[in-house]
């Protein structure tokens, strides 16, 4: 029911600021390539590519543009598990971002998810702040 | 006719690209092209194999065959061994063994050694250099750690019975929580009792742990390329340095200071050397032991007071990933007992450029350097323009000299062996 209320709510602001939507989409992109270039880029390098068989390229990949909770605590708790990612596998672990802001951390992931061949839907400060409380 | 027209197409496409490659390999040898590489004045390359999988540290058996150790095993092809065809400057896979992946490999005393991640294996060889029994090796030493990061075990033996690996640190600078800005660093270091350093084993002796092993230097980060130097008789090592002083410490390293430091570093070796990480690092720019920033620095306090010198520093993250003492006749005396050192090129150099995807050369006397390091062979990228380090076609890994004193080079990106030689024209 929480659900369905959610997604009134979403339809109901998409139809009535479809614009200022995107607008807001656009700032939180802008923010969010500032953060990656202060926090993201030296490990994931410019271009998303990462470095082989060390730092997993975030191009593409469905570890970006899948689920937004995973995305969120990969961030929040970093990531030292060795997976597959695309059939290569890579030795640096990912160091916990948690001293980012909610509002930082939704940014930055919203950009990552609109480049790099990315395309999908931005993730927002609350997204953030309920996966930190867990 | 419809349905053979593609055919007829397909078929001339064939006769063209087969036609192509076969010019491709003859003039390979004299066409000058070296390969796609820069080389000094009197030196040619070719590229003897391509695509044949990440290939890390390389040993040339006396009789000229090329063992190549795959980072994947894919399989069972861990291990390749491969024959130059005479005359056609390529070299073809003979044999494939080993359901391991790894980076280390060497030739000593008749025997073959190679390690995964974890372990180091031998296989005894024939009188033509063959493995004899690729199936069953003998487990020299097992249970090595491996926490992803640094993971890579390299391996080289004296002439005293022993074989010495780098264990490296799982870390970047022992901070309680590695590369998370504002973690401190450990005091002391708890992961120096079983990484950071190069651990020393029997050559000949099966199933040994750590328990059997002497932590031979310590403070030692990461190495990848390391050698035994005959005209010293001791173990030298490149270390990798530490990455990301500008992400973690803003307020003492800008962009560019963090790209060209720290040094990468070249050091003697004997039993407890101590080289300083994670206390320090070495700045190649001022020639000075730098205290880590996390350990109280700020880019100017010196450190590593119980720490020794490198005996050569390179500029930052270029990434050594191999070394060679050069003993060989065929090259000029200039190289005679001078260091090859393959530099795989740097990432943490972002926003600048990333550099390195060479080998360099650096003179040496009686184990000092004798003059300044220079690039040797350049271009495995295929190009200087490399924002991201992807973008690079090749990246040198691994070395190793033939009997008749040419320099082999081996890729890790696709799996390329380069050959070097001297022509003297």
């Amino acid at each position: 029911m929480r659900y369905l209320f959610f997604l009134v709510l979403v339809l109901t602001s998409l139809a009535t600021n479809a614009q200022p939507a995107k607008a807001a989409l656009q700032q939180s992109i802008t923010r969010g390539k500032i953060v990656y270039n202060q926090v993201c880029i030296s490990c994931h390098q410019a271009d998303g590519g990462g470095v082989p068989n060390m730092n997993p390229p975030l191009i593409k990949s469905k570890w970006v543009d899948g689920d937004k909770k995973v995305l969120i605590n990969i961030l929040l708790n970093g990531f030292s598990e060795k997976v597959a990612i695309d059939g290569d596998y890579y030795s640096n672990n990912m160091p916990a971002q948690s001293q980012l802001t909610d509002q930082q951390i939704a940014d930055v992931l919203t950009y990552i998810r609109n480049s790099f061949e990315n395309k999908a839907s931005a993730i927002l400060p609350q997204n953030v702040k309920t996966c930190r409380k867990k | 006719m419809k349905i053979i027209k593609p055919f007829a197409c397909l078929f001339f496409v064939l006769i063209w690209l087969n036609a192509f490659a076969q010019t491709g390999s003859k003039s390979s040898i004299a066409d000058g092209n070296n390969a796609g590489l820069i080389l000094p004045k009197s030196f040619a390359a070719i590229k003897l194999a391509d695509n044949i999988g990440k290939s890390r540290h390389i040993a040339v058996t006396p009789q000229g065959d090329i063992y190549v150790k795959q980072l994947v095993a894919n399989g069972s092809k861990g291990i390749l061994l491969l024959r130059e065809e005479k005359g056609t400057g390529r070299a073809a896979i003979i044999k494939s063994f080993g359901d391991y992946g790894g980076t280390g490999i060497a030739i000593k005393n008749g025997y073959l050694y190679a390690s995964s991640d974890v372990d180091i294996y031998r296989y005894k060889l024939d009188d033509k250099g063959i493995v004899i029994d690729p199936e069953h090796p003998e487990k020299i030493v097992n249970g090595l750690l491996e926490r992803h990061e640094h993971e890579s075990k390299s391996i080289v033996l004296d002439d005293d019975g022993y074989i010495y690996t780098n264990i490296g640190a799982y870390s970047n600078s022992c901070q309680e929580r590695d590369r998370v800005k504002g973690s401190p660093g450990m005091k002391p270091c708890p992961i120096l009792d079983s990484a950071g350093g190069i651990w020393r084993f029997k050559a000949d002796l099966p199933n040994q742990t750590y328990a059997n092993g002497t932590r031979y230097a310590t403070g030692l980060r990461n190495v990848v390329g390391l050698d035994w130097n005959k005209t010293t008789n001791s173990l030298f090592v490149m270390m990798h340095g530490r990455d990301q002083l500008h992400d973690l410490f803003p307020q003492y390293y800008d962009e560019k200071q963090s790209a060209e430091l720290p040094a990468e570093t070249m050091y003697e070796l004997h039993n407890g050397s101590n080289c300083g990480w994670p206390y320090m690092y070495y700045d190649q720019q001022k020639h000075q032991k730098i205290l880590a920033p996390e350990y109280g620095g700020d880019g100017v306090k010196q450190g590593g007071e119980n720490a020794q010198d490198p005996v050569a520093a390179f500029p930052g993250h270029l990434a050594p990933n191999g070394l060679l003492f050069y003993t060989g006749t065929m090259f000029p005396e200039k190289y005679r007992n001078g260091a090859f050192i393959a530099f795989h090129g740097s990432w943490n150099r972002a926003p600048e450029k990333q550099k390195g995807f060479l080998v360099a050369f650096v003179p040496l006397k009686n184990g000092k350097p004798s003059g300044d390091w220079e690039i040797f062979a350049d271009n495995f990228a295929g190009t200087n323009d490399i924002t991201s380090p992807r973008q690079a076609a090749h990246r040198p890994c691994g070395l190793a000299q033939g009997p008749d004193g040419a320099l082999y080079v081996s890729d890790d990106v696709k799996g390329a062996i380069y050959k070097i030689i001297y022509t003297g024209k």
